[in-house]
């Protein structure tokens, strides 16, 4: 009975990984741009939420409404007047330029928050659980589960079914050809953003709600968001959720055997996918 | 733009400069370099620094004593604080070292000072971490040799290890422990042979380890599962803050309900146990410092509920526990500059406080006493420890009670030790 209790608390701890991993997959669908400030534009988010909170005397779920389109806001200004400029054929500048946003983003909080470490309180239903015949599923892990389908449910459905969409993936296949055809290429990556804004938000949300967050905790976050992107193929938004949750039960198995291999377990899983699926599980295009 | 002509000048202007501070350091004020964590991870433990400092600039001011003091930032990372040692040392040429919070920054900053033979008072710190970390073989105990320059005042593990255990022999239990060691530098030393394994054997309790973890890990099913099957009703460990708010909620999560939780580092501050919310009532944890404990300052001369309550209206924050400890580095300091004959002297200085002994607050501080063993004893000074018990008050904050001193008497109780179910 234990080793399905660790299977169900792996896919519910992949729940949360897809979700920090969503946003990257989004951006680097489109503009295959490796965003390394996307852990402390997490942290940041849960910050906002958690002034709302505190100035407002909000839920968090509630303030979470509030801080969205604030970070979709800064998310478009970001890439309108930052990573526009540094987008080209050298996939460099972006990158660095990311990295040192990561750094500002850090000291920012630092400044503004001090190093404290803080949470988001959602009252009685974070110690909640359901009994699922023998095993018991915490509610607030559950719900993160269920976020993550719901987010990438509905970003697979912007993407296929709206028009908005279909500029996306224009944009995605070919800058310029889209270009041609009446698609401002920045405006589309500009949108892009501030929607990967909008799911780190909630990302935040639930990262807040489990646990502790400090201005410094971005980046050890994001790593198991890389590499659930990475094995779930890239530019594929239900390949990152498989990704994710096959991080997450490698590292409940690695536990269960002993807890000094939980996270190299699933590191060891990232790697076998690569080895046996180098382009990942689900990679979209030939590309 | 940086010409070869301007090099030289700025370059012949710097070297004058360097070379004129040896004559004004003898006539100016005496200087003190303070290094810690202010930023980064560990910087929870700098929270009281400004405050302390620029009381204790004021204070020496007032009694005739002129001092300068040269904050550095170690910005929790061991590489800066040796940097940030050496600087002060070479280049602001200071007499005196006061360093704070965490072997990560008190041994790079004495194993620097103790090599360039400036003296250093150093402090938060448990003594085995900093005087056995220090040694060039820590795993042979013949080996290791006391310093000159650098002393020590703290706690030790053993110490900890006895508050939890005294408090778990206060409450009826199956004496059936469960440990969250991490694996870094604490959880290793609480986890091995001079950690509290052989003392919960020696006590009659079994011991549920799983082993190492690491730090930011996003779950804790396998840990809580095997608490769970061996009946564990003790929880004890020494989690970083996040961890153990992961911990914690998932255990709740999946109802695995311990007695007694005693963590160590997790619960210093109350900053990390408000984040926990409702789930800290009662959780219990290691005290070095309170405005409950009954000493006084030999610099101030205010009580410890002074000093918290002064540094609660200057910073406007609760107190925390490092507050005592720094404030501390500062009556040894200044203890010692009174009785030197000339202040700027190394060697003197590092004599003379060696030979302190004041009623500080926090507590008494005077080296080569019996209650450390005799290889550290030169070094270390100890300081008491209780334990404590986080109350949640009725408008959503908590209070640290004191539920056990065994170890230190004269520090009273503030309430009696309440199990969790």
């Amino acid at each position: 009975m234990i080793w399905v209790d660790t299977i169900v608390q792996g896919i519910l701890l992949g729940g949360l990984y897809a979700l920090f991993a969503a946003g990257l997959s989004l951006v680097f669908g489109i503009m295959r741009l490796v965003n390394l400030a996307h852990g402390d534009l997490i942290v940041l988010a849960a910050f906002l939420i958690l002034t709302v909170v505190n100035f407002l005397g909000l839920s968090p779920f509630v303030a979470v409404l509030i801080a969205a389109p604030v970070m979709f806001a800064i998310g478009w200004a970001l890439q309108t007047y930052v990573l526009n400029r540094v987008l080209g054929d050298d996939i460099l500048p972006p990158l660095l330029v990311t990295f040192g946003l990561s750094v500002v983003i850090q000291n920012g909080l630092l400044e503004g928050f001090s190093a404290d470490s803080q949470k988001l309180s959602a009252g009685p239903i974070e110690a909640a659980s359901l009994p699922l015949g023998p095993i018991t599923v915490g509610v607030m892990p559950l719900l993160t589960l269920i976020s993550a389908v719901v987010v990438i449910f509905a970003l697979n459905r912007l993407f296929y079914r709206t028009k908005l969409g279909r500029a996306f993936r224009a944009t995605s296949d070919d800058a310029v050809t889209a270009g041609l055809m009446g698609i401002r290429p920045r405006n589309v990556f500009a949108i892009a953003t501030g929607i990967a804004m909008v799911v780190a938000t909630i990302a935040a949300l639930y990262l807040g709600i489990r646990a502790n967050f400090d201005p410094s905790i971005g980046p050890a976050r994001l790593i198991y968001a890389f590499e659930a992107v990475i094995i779930g193929g890239l530019g594929s938004l239900w390949g990152t959720l498989a990704g994710g949750i096959l991080i997450g039960v490698a590292q409940a198995l690695g536990a269960a055997v002993n807890p000094e291999w939980q996270i190299l377990a699933g590191h060891i899983a990232f790697v076998l996918v690569l080895l046996i699926r180098p382009r990942g599980l689900f990679p979209r295009a030939n590309d | 733009m940086l010409s070869r002509r301007t090099f030289l000048k700025t370059g012949a202007a710097t070297a004058a400069g360097a070379l004129a501070m040896p004559a004004l350091a003898k006539s100016g004020p005496i200087k003190i370099g303070y290094v810690s964590p202010q930023t980064g991870p560990l910087s929870g433990f700098a929270a009281t620094d400004v405050y302390v400092i620029e009381t204790f600039v004021k204070t020496a001011r007032a009694q005739g004593v002129e001092v300068e003091v040269i904050v550095k930032d170690s910005q929790s990372n061991p590489n800066r604080a040796a940097e940030v040692a050496r600087e002060l040392i070479v280049r602001d040429e200071v007499n005196l070292i006061c360093v704070a919070s965490t072997p990560e920054t008190t041994n790079p900053v004495c194993t620097i000072a103790e090599a360039e033979e400036v003296p250093v008072i150093s402090t938060v710190a448990p003594w085995q971490p900093w005087f056995i970390g220090q040694q060039g073989n820590p795993a042979d105990p013949a080996s290791w040799q006391d310093f000159d320059y650098v002393h020590h005042f703290f706690w030790g593990l053993e110490d900890n290890v006895q508050v939890f255990m005294n408090m778990w022999d206060m409450i009826d239990s199956n004496k059936s422990v469960g440990a969250l060691w991490p694996n870094d530098g604490d959880g290793n030393a609480w986890a091995s042979d001079v950690g509290m394994p052989p003392a919960l054997a020696g006590a009659g309790y079994t011991l549920t380890d799983t082993g190492r973890y690491q730090n930011l890990t996003d779950d804790f099913s396998a840990q809580i599962n095997a608490f769970k099957q061996n009946d564990v009703q003790i929880l004890t460990g020494i989690p970083i803050p996040p961890d153990f708010t992961t911990f914690w909620t998932q255990a709740k999560q999946q109802g695995f309900q311990p007695k007694m939780v005693s963590v160590a580092k997790a619960l210093l501050f109350p900053e990390s146990v408000a984040a926990l919310g409702p789930l800290a009532h009662n959780l219990t944890c290691e005290v070095w410092w309170s405005p409950m404990h009954p000493f006084t300052s030999s610099l101030t001369g205010q009580s410890c509920a002074d000093l918290a309550g002064e540094f609660e209206d200057y910073a406007g924050r609760q107190w925390t526990q490092p507050l005592g400890f720094i404030h501390s580095l500062f009556e040894v300091a200044m203890d010692a500059i009174r009785r030197a004959d000339d202040p700027t002297d190394g060697d003197e200085m590092a004599e003379l406080i060696g030979t302190t002994n004041i009623d500080s607050a926090v507590g008494k501080i005077q080296w080569g006493r019996d209650n450390v063993p005799p290889f550290a004893r030169a070094n270390v000074s100890k300081t008491p420890l209780v334990g404590g018990q986080w109350r949640m008050q009725g408008d959503g904050g908590f209070d640290l009670v004191i539920v056990e001193n065994g170890l230190a008497p004269e520090i009273a109780l503030t309430g009696t030790l309440e199990t969790l179910s």
